[in-house]
């Protein structure tokens, strides 16, 4: 009995402590994968790390290039370009932000167990040429090395090789380390608590260099895969923001007086994948020939699929059926190109019998549960629309937590990916998705290894293009030659919404980026 | 020989005792009519939602018939992929049936093979079989299920639906045995020093033999009527590995698939996608349930 006045005195004087302090409660879909920020080129992983880690250039809420570590930068010739690095940076440790971090940093995401190889495989040399400065020298002229760098984030040296995390979280070898629960950056959060699944606990880092346009003081960040139950977590006033928002419960959130949705188009494209490059695909009745190898099968597949129904019925509007692998926003894109072959499940059974398989065949279809938009929904639609054909679909759908692993090992026939350029480039995407996959990262998301000389070609031509027009003109031919082959299936862009109750204020970028640093809590 | 046993039946007590309750008249009307749809779902089913060819995915989210949307081709409206809930039903319910009886009789033949053997050695072997039933009734069996399905399915990575049925099926019987361990060990203890088996030792029957021959037809009586009463708790098993999205595969919903489909879009209004799939599996496990029980005081002779 006695003890009892003692906790509440104690409760009361906890939250006395931190009834000045605002919090943030966000529960999304899904939880970021690692705190590595190397470790998997996704946007959730780089978005909820981006709040910990730096890059040396970022972007603005209007999407323009932002000095963050870096002040300056500069192309001192057509392969070299200079960065100025900020001073009086340092990491959540106290250790001073220099110039070495950043050659260190560089290397690591260039290195074994990167998923950032795409971005640096256009990298020669990065070097120190001071103790605030360094110069990165590229193969090739590479005017777009900036956009590349914002998704790049840069750790300290010390910390890294204090505590064994040279090499970066592996997640297809399951390999883990230390900066799987623990982070260093430079950033405006620190990192408080980390439970992988469960909750992540970010707090305010009060040295933080800049100026934070927010008020949060700390954010909680919660996974909760169920749409219904994170939904209803929004309603009983349980977190603050959610995201995504289920489509079918967007008019509910919105007839509630103290929520509201934002809603707008994202750069993700959804499209599926083929393994083209075994000579006997590993999840199929067909064996000893790979029938994607042929493009007539390729192309029923694609003719196969009712896009418009798919988006009335399953993303209830709130898609942009696609031609392309990238959309509207990109640089690169081009309207006209943008027309899908026609629906038509009567010639798709033709192409299909042309290639011998009048029949159909069975295949395996890979699919995630909880990453994209309804991306079981949509496999499942697929799978009717090939049953029409003959075509046999054994869908697989999990949790990204093993889908992303298993089909980054390329353990996969035929796969369901989304793929947001992060550098707002088609580049990006020709590079990551469509080009032959080398050991250098080019073509490191090109999963089913589509091949072709001339796309390869032109794609190394983008990359070192300075003139605007002439770049487009490459652009526009690589897509035709990617249409053309069917490299891909493109499906659509998705529309980003996300809910929060009516006093709160985020900026949600079209790349699905949400700093904390720009969320008030009024 | 059939129609002297049904004559047998007939006039026996089970079936008088069965004219006399409503309830299991109902009961049996009920599991009759839900057997028959799930069964014979083919030639009754207005449609066939396992056939993916078939689904018009423009058709989704139709209300039931007699709601303003509705249509009288989808009697009690369409999932989100343009299934018919009705067939649904009848394909989900067989699938669900299917699993839960077959898990059943997996669990049945290894509990009562373990319970006899526990009951009629004894000794070590009675108290090794036993202190795992006791470990394996410390934990809740859904856990156990879903610990047996993962440890199946990382086994198997890219097993194919038929064997994703069976990893499904071992997993819920593995959790289900302990029940008729318990129960056949306990009736094999008092039969075991009967005169009855006593004489058969006397003269020389092998063990396996007697075990077979004279202990097993007299503890059936009380493993029949927990086998009834376990269909019903293993479809609900199913119901719950599917419902959290660790069962069948999504292209062949058993009636878990199907509420948890529903669970999504609750909150949006479309309320019949959730709530058909989960009164027939009211329906079924309670008629099942009211079976077992009724069996259980129909076979009690102190009860009768």
């Amino acid at each position: 009995m006695t003890l009892k006045p003692t906790v509440l005195a104690l409760a009361l004087a906890l939250s006395c402590g931190l009834a000045g302090a605002v919090t943030l409660r966000v529960a999304n879909q899904g939880d970021a994968q690692s705190m590595d920020p190397h470790s998997l080129n996704e946007t959730l992983q780089l978005t909820f790390t981006g709040n910990v880690y730096e890059p040396l250039v970022g972007r603005d809420k209007k999407l323009a290039l932002a000095p963050i570590l870096a002040t300056d930068w500069k192309q001192t010739s057509p392969t070299v370009w200079r960065f100025e690095l900020r001073k009086g940076v340092s990491f959540h440790d106290g250790t001073p932000f220099t110039a070495d971090d950043v050659v260190f940093s560089l290397k690591r995401a260039a290195g074994e167990g990167s998923d950032m190889q795409s971005y640096t495989s256009p990298f020669k040399e990065v070097r120190k040429v001071g103790t605030h400065a360094i110069e990165i020298e590229t193969l090739a002229p590479f005017p777009i090395l900036p956009d590349v760098l914002t998704n790049v984030f840069i750790m300290s040296k010390k910390w890294c090789e204090d505590n064994k995390a040279v090499i970066p979280v592996d997640r297809r070898k399951g390999i883990e380390n230390t900066a799987s629960f623990k982070a260093n950056g430079t950033g405006p959060f620190r990192l408080k608590e980390r439970q992988p699944s469960a909750r992540t606990v970010l707090i305010r880092n009060g040295t933080y260099w800049g100026k934070v346009d927010g008020n949060v003081d700390e954010v909680i960040f919660t996974p909760i895969g169920s749409s219904p139950t994170r939904v209803a977590a929004l309603l009983s006033g349980e977190v603050d923001v959610i995201e995504p928002v289920p489509l079918q419960d967007i008019e509910r959130i919105k007839s509630s007086p103290n929520l509201k949705v934002s809603q707008g188009p994202e750069l993700r494209t959804i499209f599926l994948g083929m393994d083209q490059k075994r000579d006997e695909l590993l999840f199929s009745n067909v064996k000893g020939k790979n029938p994607f190898k042929d493009k007539r099968v390729r192309q029923a597949f694609y003719q196969a699929i009712d896009i418009e129904t798919i988006k009335s019925r399953v993303m209830r509007g709130a898609s942009l059926p696609s031609a392309l692998m990238v959309g509207p926003g990109i640089r690169g894109f081009t309207p006209e190109q943008n027309k899908r072959l026609p629906y038509d499940a009567d010639a798709a059974r033709k192409l299909l019998a042309e290639a011998g398989y009048p029949g159909g065949f069975e295949v395996g279809l890979n699919c995630p549960n909880d990453r994209y938009v309804n991306d079981a929904d949509i496999c499942q639609a697929v799978a009717a629309n090939l049953a029409r054909i003959g075509v046999k679909v054994n869908l697989q759908t999990e949790t990204k937590n093993t889908y992303f692993p298993k089909i980054l090992r390329r353990d996969t026939s035929f796969y369901l990916l989304g793929w947001t350029p992060s550098t707002y480039d088609a580049h990006n995407a020709l590079t990551s998705l469509m080009a032959t996959p080398t050991d250098k990262g080019q073509g490191q998301f090109n999963l089913g290894a589509y091949s072709n000389p001339k796309l390869d070609e032109l794609t190394l031509k983008i990359q070192s293009e300075t003139d605007q027009g002439k770049r487009n003109a490459l652009i526009k031919e690589a897509f035709e030659i990617h249409a053309n082959d069917i490299g891909h299936i493109p499906l659509h862009q998705q529309a980003l919404a996300s809910a929060m109750k009516k006093n709160v204020e985020i900026t949600q970028l079209p790349d699905n980026f949400m700093p904390y640093k720009w969320a008030t809590v009024k | 020989m059939a129609v002297q046993a049904l004559r047998r039946f007939f006039d026996g007590d089970l079936w008088y005792s069965f004219r006399r309750s409503p309830t299991a008249m109902t009961a049996a009307l009920v599991a009759f009519a839900c057997i028959f749809g799930a069964v014979f779902a083919e030639w009754v089913a207005p449609h066939n939602p396992m056939d993916l060819a078939t689904l018009e995915l423009a058709d989704a989210r139709l209300p039931p018939a007699w709601l303003a949307e509705g249509s009288t081709k989808y009697l009690l409206g369409t999932d989100d992929q343009g299934r018919d809930i009705l067939s649904a039903l009848m394909y989900g319910s067989r699938i669900s049936l299917f699993v839960g009886v077959a898990s059943v009789l997996v669990s049945l033949v290894v509990g009562v093979s373990l319970g006899l053997l526990a009951g009629f050695v004894g000794g070590k072997t009675d108290a090794f079989i036993m202190r795992i039933c006791d470990v394996m009734l410390s934990f809740p069996s859904i856990l156990i299920a879903l610990l047996i399905y993962g440890i199946g399915r990382a086994l198997f990575p890219n097993a194919h639906e038929t064997l994703a049925f069976a990893v499904l099926i071992i997993a819920i019987s593995l959790t289900g045995w302990v029940q008729y361990a318990r129960t056949v060990r306990g009736s094999t203890l008092v039969e075991r020093n009967k005169d009855y088996v006593q004489a058969a030792r006397v003269i020389g029957v092998p063990t396996l033999r007697i075990m077979r021959r004279h202990v097993l037809p007299n503890v059936t009586g009380p493993v029949m009527v927990l086998a009834t009463i376990q269909v019903a708790s293993a479809i609900i098993i199913e119901a719950t590995l599917s419902f959290l999205g660790v069962g069948v595969p999504p292209t062949s919903p058993s009636l878990g698939t199907l509420i948890r489909v529903g669970n999504d879009l609750l909150f949006s209004g479309e309320w019949w996608i959730t709530v058909f799939p989960g009164t027939m599996l009211v329906l079924i496990a309670l008629s099942v349930n009211l079976l077992g029980d009724w069996l259980r005081d129909a076979l009690n002779p102190k009860l009768r």
